[in-house]
């Protein structure tokens, strides 16, 4: 009854034989060895185990490992190119967004969902994008700094871009 | 956190998926979204013996309007009516999709699935409740239209046999003069309300000509609130015919107590609740924009 999966995970295929009931969350972090994301309550809450499933934000402790088979999958992990931070990261550690961390793989795989879809968001976008990401540490605002931090950076690569290609 | 042992089948077509849940037996579910069975797995509520997954069947998800009818895929998730043009055109409806749990969940939940589920604090029921809806279910015998009012027995009950889905969600477009506003009370985004209110009017020379308001998450099914409807029905939206409305709801709710709050409370809610859902829903049947959201606490 296992079944043969393959999930392409930050661009690079994962083929194992699992359980159907196997959990996205736990195939990413103890059959691809993908630990940053953390697995916080367990019942759909907390939005600390979110990934990016074809790029849309889901809670991998809400989907199975079976239902991610010939999909594309982005961890924490997948965000960085080389030793350069994706602008998410950049803006969580210039503007201190974090305290112990836990949730914050989480809250930036939220806020890369959100800043794909929008990419100048109001700080009330920001904090509806997030309502399903609970931090314990920090009050919310300076990760609400963070993501507005990274919009503008993502802008202003964006205008270097479109000049260079000028 | 491990659910039971299941076996699991891909279905490649709705057909195919109504035919395996009737070889299977009634120890067979349908996945869909999966924002509710699996959780419900994994504390092992639910323990289905077999899962017959829809999600890798394609042209399921999509929102269409042709002519008067607006048509909901049987795998359209929360986040596709969320962010669709055409479903922003029934406001009632974009407050809904926006309105429930969180990015992540409204990115895999769907609008079938939640109907089939028939949880008492579900949200689309009474929403689509205040509109003309059609539930089509698909089994191996063939096609059938359900009217919704008819299609959700109890809770957590439906019509569907156990190797019937539902095909799609038909939607017949209000007329012009009319708007609705769906408004919740909820602690946090990822939880169902602790009550809400779904009210759609139609306006006519300034005078309410039908109202449709359906009371949720307080009381097994959701709740149509006749005597509510009745004050507002032939008269003006003003404050007195509003909190007459209110009071009517406030009496028609039949809510538990529970974690989310005490029976009174709950009472409570639906009386502020439909004051504000019934002035937003005026509004709108007037032509004016009105954004709302869920209030929390």
């Amino acid at each position: 009854m296992k079944k043969n999966i393959a999930i392409n995970i930050n661009g690079v295929e994962h083929r194992a034989q699992v359980e159907p009931r196997l959990l996205l969350v736990h195939f990413l972090r103890e059959v691809a060895g993908f630990t940053g994301t953390h697995i916080g309550c367990e019942t759909s809450l907390c939005g600390a185990c979110t990934v990016l499933l074809d790029g849309r934000a889901v809670k991998s402790c809400t989907v199975l490992a079976v239902q991610a088979d010939g999909r594309s999958v982005t961890t924490i992990e997948g965000l960085a190119q080389g030793n350069r931070l994706h602008a998410i990261q950049e803006g969580f550690w210039e503007e201190h967004g974090l305290q112990c961390g836990y949730c914050t793989p989480g809250m930036i795989m939220c806020a890369h969902d959100l800043l794909e879809r929008s990419a100048t968001p109001t700080e009330q976008e920001i904090r509806q994008a997030l309502d399903g990401n609970l931090c314990r540490c920090t009050g919310y605002q300076h990760i609400v700094n963070s993501v507005q931090a990274a919009a503008r950076k993502l802008g202003k690569r964006k205008a270097t871009r479109a000049v260079a290609a000028d | 956190m491990y659910p039971r042992p299941f076996h699991y089948h891909r279905a490649s077509s709705l057909k195919e998926a109504a035919t395996l849940l009737a070889e299977l037996g009634e120890e067979a579910r349908p996945l869909a979204g999966g924002q509710s069975l699996i959780p419900l797995m994994k504390l092992r509520f639910a323990n289905p013996s077999h899962l017959v997954d829809l999600n890798f069947i394609p042209g399921l998800s999509y929102v269409k309007q042709d002519a008067g009818t607006f048509r909901f895929g049987p795998l359209t998730r929360h986040a596709e009516v969320e962010h669709s043009e055409i479903a922003a055109r029934i406001p009632i409806i974009h407050d809904c999709a926006a309105g429930i749990a969180d990015v992540q969940v409204r990115n895999r939940g769907t609008m079938a699935g939640s109907l089939a589920e028939a949880d008492p604090s579900g949200d689309w029921a009474p929403v689509l409740l205040t509109l003309e809806t059609q539930v089509c279910c698909l089994g191996p015998k063939g096609e059938r239209p359900v009217p919704l009012a008819q299609f959700i027995e109890d809770a957590y009950t439906t019509v569907l046999d156990p190797d019937e889905l539902i095909s799609e969600i038909a939607v017949k477009a209000p007329p012009t003069n009319s708007g609705g506003a769906y408004l919740g009370f909820k602690r946090c985004a990822p939880v169902y309300p602790s009550a809400a209110v779904a009210v759609q009017l139609t306006m006519e020379d300034g005078l309410c000509r039908e109202a449709r308001i359906y009371l949720a998450a307080v009381g097994l099914t959701p709740i149509r609130a006749s005597e509510a409807e009745a004050a507002l029905a032939g008269r003006p939206i003003d404050p007195q015919t509003t909190r007459a409305a209110a009071e009517a709801a406030r009496a028609t709710a039949d809510p538990q107590p529970d974690m989310r709050g005490s029976a009174d409370f709950k009472r409570q809610l639906i009386f502020t609740l439909t004051q504000r859902a019934v002035d937003v829903a005026a509004r709108r049947a007037c032509g004016e924009h009105v954004e709302v959201s869920h209030i929390y606490a």
